[in-house]
């Protein structure tokens, strides 16, 4: 598509700064390992791959959580969203889980969305807690702004860690947000946050080499079907 | 009194079904049943449907007379059981009665229960009914809160430990794995919940000293079986009937804190023994069982109280593979609830449903007891203050 370098000069937000988030390997409890690491804009389109059959799907509010991801992936893509990221979960190199957010400011941090592919294993809880890791820990923001949009979010976010309620809106809209602190996120890291860093090389290069997703039928399955029953 | 035989049986795939009503599983699997029987044009007489919360969670009661209707049997007697957990057992244990009493020939239990369609939070809370409305309920008591608390005095009177209760998990998980009815067909890795410093997410606390897999999920599901007069299956000829030799029912305190031991399981025991001294059978005949799962403590515990091993001696025999297909006494070859999953109200039928499997079998052979003549179930119910027992018998050599 062709581009007005002048108005993109418009249209495209200035970044912060935002150092990596180092890759990690999680044990899972079937045992199988997933890499959790930073997605490359490039690596959008496949994960987007993922994501569109999961709009059909109104269980547990798949449907909703996925259209909006899908938008805010393909705005990142194409760079309509000011200092955004996404962080992926792949086993195989499959791609089980994402996760995205964005630095609303150098100090505070909105968390977007989270998406389990593969269920019943977690996959969205050590997702979650990567991505807050990295807004606390990598971009050394002071508070994470979060609202759940599934009932299962909220007693995974809300419930688990747990977050303060605020009287701060979202950007995603909605109730009104709950934070994580850094003393809540540091509260909860022994009992929600795990990963060994470095990932093996053969584990980080598979991962790397080729984000692989799963056909529309088995997503669907595993997400609504009998293998997510 | 007659001997009786069940001569179909009926399941349908435990989990999460979003799309089907209690009503639709209770007739899916009883469809499956009457098939499975051969029935033809025979007319069943009655029928006992075990379920613990259809008035509290779909706010629907009556169920038998509606499926009754749903299935095109009328005018056939109906009759609706609720007895906690144990519901299907205590429904199967009033079907046999009836048959053997000679007033009823044809008799089909079903038990289901639908408990996804609420939170987890609020299905906890259902199942916590059971418990003692002025001395337990009010202080926040739920079953696993009991089970974590029975787990620990369990330990330290018994020496049973976190490797002991791992090996269930992951024994029954491994043969839910192999079962098309499995709620969960999930293998698991002992690293993923247990070795690895990930497990603490994987596998966190949910009621000290139990963790999430030492749990069984919350299900939807149904089962079904057909009884009638031993001497009347014979002339169905569709499938071999396999015979109720025993059963056994016996109660305990309604409160934990009122039982002279709380980890003696007296209940358990003595419903065990009825059933056994009415087959004429002791625990070492028997040659695979399905026992109450809802907490891996329990499938320790009831294996002792049981007598399949001695006191203190249910976990090492666990861990040492002893309850394995192809061990001692397989136990839980289903995956049992922690895996198969525990509909309350379907449970104490599918066990039932397992054995005949077994015991006719037809199992593949990486689930099938080689064999097996007999079988036996435990189905569970309150803490332990309403135990239903059977000993199932093979018919033909």
């Amino acid at each position: 598509m062709a581009v007005d370098v002048e108005l993109e000069a418009v249209l495209r937000p200035i970044q912060y700064p935002m150092p990596p988030y180092p890759p990690k390997v999680i044990t899972l409890a079937n045992g199988k390992k997933m890499v959790v690491r930073q997605a490359a804009r490039e690596d959008v389109p496949a994960i987007l791959k993922t994501v569109h059959p999961c709009l059909f799907i109104e269980r547990d509010y798949y449907d909703v959580v996925s259209a909006r991801l899908y938008g805010e992936l393909l705005a990142y893509y194409r760079y309509r969203v000011k200092s955004a990221y996404c962080l992926v979960g792949q086993v195989d190199g499959y791609l089980v889980g994402i996760v995205n957010g964005r630095m609303e400011t150098e100090k505070v941090g909105i968390s977007y969305h989270t998406l389990a592919i593969d269920r019943g294993l977690r996959i969205g809880s050590h997702l979650f807690a990567a991505k807050m890791e990295y807004h606390i820990e990598y971009l050394g923001q002071e508070d994470v702004l979060i609202v759940a949009e599934s009932p299962i979010g909220f007693r995974r976010w809300m419930i688990e860690y747990p977050l303060e309620k605020t009287n701060l809106s979202h950007e995603l809209g909605g109730v009104e947000s709950y934070r994580l602190t850094r003393e809540l996120y540091f509260a909860a890291k022994p009992r929600l946050v795990v990963g060994d860093r470095p990932v093996p090389k053969s584990l980080l290069d598979q991962a790397k080499k080729e984000i692989l997703y799963a056909d529309e039928k088995t997503i669907r399955e595993s997400i609504a079907g009998l293998k997510g029953r | 009194m007659r001997d009786v035989a069940i001569i179909g049986v009926g399941m349908i795939p435990f989990g999460r079904r979003d799309e089907d009503s209690l009503l639709d599983m209770l007739a899916y699997a009883s469809l499956k049943a009457l098939d499975d029987a051969g029935m033809g044009d025979k007319t069943v007489n009655a029928v006992y449907v075990g379920n613990m919360g259809a008035g509290i969670i779909q706010h629907q009661t009556s169920i038998a007379s509606s499926l009754v209707d749903r299935l095109s049997l009328l005018p056939a007697a109906a009759d609706v059981v609720e007895n906690g957990p144990a519901s299907g057992g205590s429904a199967v244990k009033n079907g046999l009665l009836a048959v053997a009493s000679g007033y009823y020939d044809y008799v089909l239990v079903a038990g289901g229960e639908k408990m996804r369609e609420i939170t987890g939070w609020r299905a906890t809370d259902f199942v916590a009914t059971m418990t003692h409305p002025e001395v337990e309920y009010p202080y926040g008591i739920t079953l696993p809160g009991m089970a974590g608390m029975f787990t620990q005095l369990y330990m330290e009177k018994y020496g049973v430990t976190r490797e002991h209760l791992l090996a269930v998990t992951l024994k029954n998980h491994e043969m839910g794995a192999l079962n098309p009815y499995a709620h969960v067909e999930m293998l698991l890795d002992r690293g993923g919940i247990f070795d690895s410093p990930h497990a603490v997410v994987n596998n966190p606390v949910a009621a000290t000293p139990l963790h999430l897999y030492d749990l069984c999920p919350v299900s939807d599901g149904a089962a079904a079986v057909i009884l009638c007069p031993l001497e009347m299956a014979t002339k169905l000829q569709k499938k071999p009937p396999v015979l109720i030799a025993g059963f056994g029912q016996a109660t305990d305190t309604h409160t934990l804190q009122e039982r002279d031991d709380p980890t003696d399981l007296k209940a358990v025991t003595l419903a065990a023994q009825q059933a056994f001294d009415m087959a004429k059978l002791k625990p070492k005949d028997i040659d695979v069982a399905e026992l109450h799962d809802a907490f891996t403590i329990l499938e320790i515990a009831e294996s002792e109280h049981i007598g399949f091993f001695k006191k203190g001696e249910g976990g090492k025999a666990a861990a040492a593979g002893k309850t394995r297909l192809g061990g001692q006494i397989p136990i839980n070859v289903s995956g049992g609830l922690k895996s198969r999953g525990h509909p309350v109200g379907a449970t104490g039928v599918a066990q039932l449903v397992e054995i005949t499997f077994q015991l006719r079998h037809e199992l593949p052979k990486d689930r099938q007891v080689k064999g097996a003549k007999h079988g036996f179930t435990i189905n569970f119910g309150g803490f332990g203050n309403n135990v239903v027992s059977f000993v199932l018998k093979r018919t033909e050599p």
